[in-house]
């Protein structure tokens, strides 16, 4: 037997429906519209003309970005940060996690405290500015030419990613582990074939939390990379943008693409990778805020 | 008469005599060589110790070092001493950044009161727009159409901050001789929300305009993924708490008001507490790629003035005196909104 939708119950649904429909049109429509205005031609860029669907399309904006060396490089050195730094982040941690979630620690709770108040307190931009600036020194000092290392060894640190890992591994039954060492199993080996195939989900999720960190990281790239070759593609974006919001009041652009469809193509490139890989992910990002939210 | 056992001397049956209680024995010793005793722990220890080691480096070297070289906002600031060797000047830097005479002092307390207000505007609109997506994802029953929509709203999320920024830009950009202004103040223009001759020279560059963008940028960015959470919260309820409701003749409104939010109202609390102990840490990268010198007046915060005035400027000591006293008091907040947390719900976040 249906029940009868009662009237405010019919008018919540109706409500719901409707604002959600333009919440998620809301947000899709920038993309939308990006990718539009990225294939359009010059005339209607320039005079507003598309809303929606392109109009007299044209790959040239496109073309232009691929045919640059430097936009290359610049995929390629995000490539490497992610890729190198998501590896150096998940090692320490995954260690350092292993090691705190061990009742037998000694100053277990002064560690635990050490990862937190780095949560609590930081020291602020200067400060690390100049901390950078020493380490930058010491990197070239011992022969560490590429600063791509010192954002991939120096930064990128989550005390919060830690103690995920912590509470995942605390959350392995003892009983596995002590089976493991009646075994003979060494520490490390516990650790690699036991807590880490055990935890998997949890490692996956804060792997993606570390690279997409890396892959979006801005602010200290753009401060320590002083090489132009080396500069991710985040740096990149930004200061394409740059050049052309002066630029754009200078010179007339007469070509057959308006100058805006160049950025507007640089941020499809930039988003397309992400949602490529969008549906393997999800499912991990998910699951990544529920165990964030709380513990205990 | 038989004595009771203490902790230092036993009574043995057999001999009828005292002797001392060996386990009395090792505390004393560990008591008297504590860290000998340390030492052997880890070294019978040492792999469980031996990982612990780069994290607690990585740590030191990039996140403690920082602290230590705060002790600059002290001394005179100087381009070639290391900070150690520095003269103290004391609280010299604090006194120019709160006397409110000069325009550093002045730009100071305007970054301060809008850290506050942007971070205060953005928990009144930002907070509860997750809550209000979660309880509309609730009333689509079919899978496939809720999995669209929450498809749709989460994907702003997987933007950086310089794409969406640039996005953002993009398409509320100036009008200029040989370009149009951004589609979304054309739209706003021509629907007669804002008059063209504003459109036309950019919302980025009216003060009036930087804290609606940031925050509704924010919700676009943010709010679909922070619904997750919620909705979570609101499909654990079990379907018989509905019917009850029902059988009782309560309507949708009180359903609502009965079933639905005193099952979320603990991840509100908690949530809320969170947002309001990250009050100050507020991202300063998306305000240092939104903001330009137009609209410092609305979009500067501590951050983007330690910025520009520690990193661009030469005010090294008096850049990191400001962000210091933000951080602080940052860091009471969340103190504070943890110990508020733990006694409430029994829940820490740490």
């Amino acid at each position: 037997m249906k029940r009868k939708l009662e009237v405010t119950e019919l008018i919540f649904k109706v409500i719901s429906y409707t604002l959600l429909t333009i919440f998620a049109l809301g947000c899709l429509y920038p993309f939308v519209y990006a990718v539009s205005a990225s294939i359009s031609g010059a005339k209607a860029v320039d005079y507003n003309e598309i809303v929606l669907l392109p109009k007299d399309i044209q790959f040239e904006a496109f073309h232009r970005m691929f045919s640059d060396n430097m936009f290359w490089n610049a995929y390629s050195n995000t490539l490497f940060l992610t890729l190198y730094g998501t590896i150096w982040s998940l090692l320490y941690s995954i260690l350092g996690a292993y090691a705190l979630s061990k009742k037998r620690l000694l100053f277990r709770k002064f560690f635990n405290f050490f990862l937190v108040f780095t949560m609590w307190f930081s020291a602020g931009i200067v400060p690390q500015y100049l901390n950078y600036l020493a380490t930058k020194a010491v990197f070239n000092g011992v022969g560490i030419m590429d600063d791509k290392w010192l954002v991939v060894i120096a930064m990128g640190m989550q005390a919060m990613n830690i103690i995920l890992l912590r509470n995942a591994f605390e959350g392995v039954p003892s009983e596995i582990e002590e089976a493991a060492i009646v075994d003979g199993a060494t520490e490390f080996q516990v650790l690699s074939t036991v807590y880490i195939p055990m935890s998997k989900s949890t490692i996956a999720t804060v792997a993606l939390f570390f690279a997409i960190s890396r892959w979006n990281g801005y602010f200290w790239a753009r401060q320590m990379i002083s090489n132009s070759f080396e500069k991710p593609l985040q740096v990149f974006i930004r200061e394409l943008l740059e050049q052309y919001r002066d630029a754009e009041f200078i010179a007339g652009w007469n070509e057959v693409y308006a100058s805006d469809s160049v950025i507007y193509a640089l941020i499809v490139c930039s988003i397309v990778p992400i949602l490529i890989i969008y549906p393997f992910i999800q499912k991990y990002f998910a699951k990544g805020v529920n165990v964030g939210g709380v513990k205990e | 008469m038989k004595a009771v056992a203490s902790d230092f001397l036993v009574y043995d049956e057999a001999t009828h005599s005292y002797h001392e209680n060996p386990e009395q024995i090792v505390r004393d010793d560990v008591e008297k060589h504590y860290w000998r005793h340390v030492g052997l722990t880890i070294a019978k220890d040492w792999r469980l110790y031996i990982m612990l080691v780069p994290m607690l480096v990585v740590f030191l070297l990039w996140r403690y070092f920082p602290m230590y070289e705060l002790l600059g906002c002290f001394k005179v600031a100087d381009n070639v001493l290391p900070v150690a060797d520095q003269l103290f000047s004391g609280f010299s830097n604090f006194k120019i950044l709160l006397s409110g005479q000069d325009t550093l002092s002045i730009e100071f307390w305007r970054a301060l009161r809008n850290t506050f207000v942007l971070s205060f505007y953005g928990l009144c609109f930002g907070f509860p727009m997750p809550i209000i997506l979660a309880l509309f994802f609730n009333e689509v029953r079919s899978n496939a159409a809720r999995s669209v929509y929450q498809v749709l709203t989460y994907l702003p999320k997987f933007m950086s901050t310089v794409v969406m920024t640039s996005l953002v830009m993009m398409l509320v950009k100036q009008g200029a001789q040989t370009s149009n202004m951004g589609i979304v103040s054309q739209a706003l223009a021509n629907i007669g929300l804002i008059s063209q001759e504003t459109a036309r020279a950019g919302l980025l560059n009216n003060p009036g305009f930087f804290r609606a963008i940031y925050i509704i940028s924010g919700i676009w960015e943010g709010a679909g993924y922070d619904s997750i959470v919620f909705f979570a919260a609101i499909i654990a309820i079990s379907p018989t708490s509905y019917e009850a409701a029902q059988i009782d003749g309560a309507d949708k409104m009180a359903q609502m008001r009965y079933v639905v939010l005193p099952s979320i109202l603990s991840t509100i609390v908690i949530m809320l507490i969170t947002r309001i102990g990250s009050l100050l840490n507020i991202g300063y990268e998306k305000v240092i790629l939104l903001y330009n010198a137009n609209t410092f007046i609305t979009a500067d915060v501590v951050s983007t003035f330690a910025n520009r005035y520690g990193l661009e400027g030469a005010a090294k000591g008096i850049a990191s005196a400001a962000e210091m006293m933000n951080n602080i008091i940052g860091m009471l907040l969340v103190i504070g909104a943890n110990t508020i947390a733990r006694k409430a719900s029994n829940t820490s976040l740490y």
